[in-house]
């Protein structure tokens, strides 16, 4: 069965067939609802969010990868991996809680986990800023990333973020340095390290948990270099125009894999992740199984050496 | 990550703190002071009566930091393509011509190798009147063939950065330069090479976020504008008037995220010092001159 408790503006007739199917239920008090007419609906509801969503539009996507019902970084982290422990703080200012992480087994096997984390209620997304770190945030992900290292311990990273948060703390504390050592680490960390883009992968925020040697994206996620909306309000001078932006900026999973950005797309059940989260875990999860075999038949030199030539690849000029 | 004034977005000189191109007389944006132009360009277009340093083409940076006659440029002829056929107002091929056609170059940057006070180094020098020397492809390929070449030549790196960021006009391709420039930055020290940021006005976005902020030394000029996010940004997100002098050189300088700032004409000696000290002792750099 699907359902949903919000729904999206272009979801408007899901919404109707599947309120009509409800009230049918109720109509029906004591016995069941006529067993015919209840899978005519259930039919009908699951061609027209088929029919959606085989043509969303880029703009709808960012509102699909941005859907508060979508699994986030820890429903990945309690789904997809056994044991998850996570650990707290960048050990020097204090405990970012945009961004988690910590150690899991993934298949049995130690793992380190990190994962930009938005929250649920008006309550979580606050202490989780809206899935937006400071400097502290990523700074907790390299001491993750160094311990990784350090055990030999693959790397999976979660990202869903709106962008890192542009405030004065934020800078104060250097923001753009904390991205900026990150992107270096990660660069020549002697472990895999697998990315999954879930949600939103917003700019540089993004990125400082993104450099990989697997890349994956959910079907209905966005990856970009500025929101649509920051571009249109720069290029357009109409933030309004985001739509337009969505549109030139290619945000989606299917422009991204044209463009070799990600290896591979995981798809998502029909009307997104938050439908049938068991369905999206269970595509992720056969996805980092066989990135973790075909991983660790490289020796470390092979590995760093190709995540250098797969970053250093992607440009396009003429020479 | 991209953060680009109204007035940046124009070409030409036209912009807040260039100086004004036509005429005798430039007026000082700090002091309001008029000044005899050619006064002003012989002291490396720094105001005679405040310090006030005006912003300068990347050819002018070059000229004023490498010994005469020394410097070799890499990859001039590399360009720029509208891949992705991107239109807002304007087309993407019609800004790279206007911005090729006022500076004379391809793209936002120039690349080369030359002598710091007779130190070896490869260089690269940001052109912040190409497209608010924002990175895309080109910046991001000639910066990464820049540093490997220092690696191969086993020489120091120094960029001049000038940048809004990261050039939405290449979208996703463009924040994956930050990638990859530090990627090759992380091999360059894994050489034990030295890497010298210097951060010039302004210094914003995904250049910060990237190459700007990796230096083994971070220098800026005096009231370098230094940031992540932009400051219209960040005072509307958050709703607040920003402290004074926030995200200037000084301002960082304090918060501990550079080593020093250091004015134009002190630049050059102090750039030559530091690679003197951290680069390859002369005996390695002896032996690969001879190679
Ligand atoms: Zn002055």
């Amino acid at each position: 069965m699907i359902t949903g408790r919000h729904w999206l503006e272009f979801e408007k007739g899901v919404e109707a067939l599947e309120k009509k199917a409800e009230e049918l239920k109720a109509s029906d008090k004591g016995g069941s609802p006529a067993p015919e007419e209840t899978a005519r609906l259930e039919r009908k509801t699951r061609n027209l969010l088929k029919d959606i969503y085989s043509k969303l539009t880029p703009a709808q996507i960012t509102l699909v990868a941005r859907h508060q019902d979508r699994p986030y970084t820890l429903d990945y982290l309690h789904h997809v991996f056994d044991e998850f422990i996570e650990l707290h703080g960048d050990r020097a200012f204090k405990d970012d809680h945009a961004i988690v992480g910590g150690l899991a087994r993934f298949e049995g096997e130690p793992v380190v986990v990190i994962g930009h984390q938005k929250g649920r209620n008006v309550k979580d997304k606050v202490r989780r800023n809206f899935g937006m770190p400071h400097p502290e945030g990523y700074r907790k992900a390299l001491r993750l990333l160094d311990m990784a290292e350090r055990f030999g311990r693959p790397v999976f990273t979660f990202i869903d973020t709106p962008g890192a948060y542009p405030g004065i703390g934020a800078e104060e504390r250097g923001q753009g340095t904390a991205i900026a050592k990150n992107l270096l680490r990660m660069s020549n960390l002697k472990t895999p390290v697998i990315a999954t883009v879930i949600g939103e992968g917003g700019s540089g925020g993004a990125l400082a948990i993104g450099v990989a040697d697997k890349v994956f994206m959910m079907e209905f996620a966005t990856y970009s270099v500025i929101s649509p909306e920051g571009c249109a309000a720069i290029l357009w001078k109409d933030a309004g125009k985001a739509g337009l932006a969505a549109k030139a900026l290619k945000v989606g999973s299917d422009d991204l894999l044209r463009l070799g950005i990600i290896d591979k797309i995981i798809k998502e059940p029909v009307g997104g992740a938050h439908r049938e989260p068991e369905t999206a875990y269970k595509n992720l999860k056969t996805a980092f199984s066989s990135a973790v075999k075909e991983l660790k038949t490289l020796s470390v030199a092979d590995l760093v050496d190709k995540r250098y030539r797969k970053f250093r690849a992607i440009g396009v000029f003429i020479d | 990550m991209i953060w680009l004034k109204k007035e940046m977005l124009k070409n030409g000189s036209d912009g807040k703190n260039v100086k004004v191109p036509k005429g005798l007389w430039v007026k000082c944006e700090q002091c309001g002071g008029i000044i005899f132009k050619k006064e002003v360009e012989n002291n490396l277009d720094v105001c005679p009566k405040c310090g006030f340093h005006f912003r300068i083409r990347a050819a002018s940076r070059l000229a004023i930091i490498l010994d005469e006659g020394t410097f070799k440029e890499f990859d001039a002829d590399v360009e720029p393509v509208d891949f992705l056929e991107f239109k807002d107002l304007k087309r993407y091929k019609d800004r790279l011509k206007a911005s090729q056609k006022e500076t004379g170059l391809k793209d936002a940057i120039i690349t080369g190798e030359g002598l710091i006070n007779g130190i070896r180094a490869c260089i690269g020098a940001f052109e912040f009147s190409f497209m608010g020397g924002s990175m895309g492809s080109v910046v991001g390929e000639k910066i990464t063939r820049m540093i490997e070449t220092a690696r191969e030549n086993v020489c120091g790196a120094v960029i001049f950065s000038a940048s809004g960021g990261a050039r939405m006009q290449e979208s996703i391709i463009s924040l994956m330069q930050m990638a990859k420039t530090s990627a090759a930055l992380a091999r360059l020290r894994s050489a034990g090479l030295p890497y010298v940021s210097v951060l010039t006005d302004p210094t914003m976005g995904g250049v910060t976020a990237s190459i700007a902020m990796l230096g083994d030394v971070i220098m800026a000029e005096p009231k370098a504008l230094i940031g992540f996010a932009g400051p219209r940004v960040i005072s509307e997100t958050i709703r607040q008037k920003l402290p004074d002098g926030f995200q200037r050189a000084e301002y960082l300088l304090e918060h501990g995220m550079l080593d020093m700032i250091v004015e134009r004409k002190q630049m050059k000696d102090t750039i030559s010092k530091l690679l003197s000290m951290l680069g390859p002792s002369t005996k390695a750099g002896n032996i690969s001159r001879a190679r």
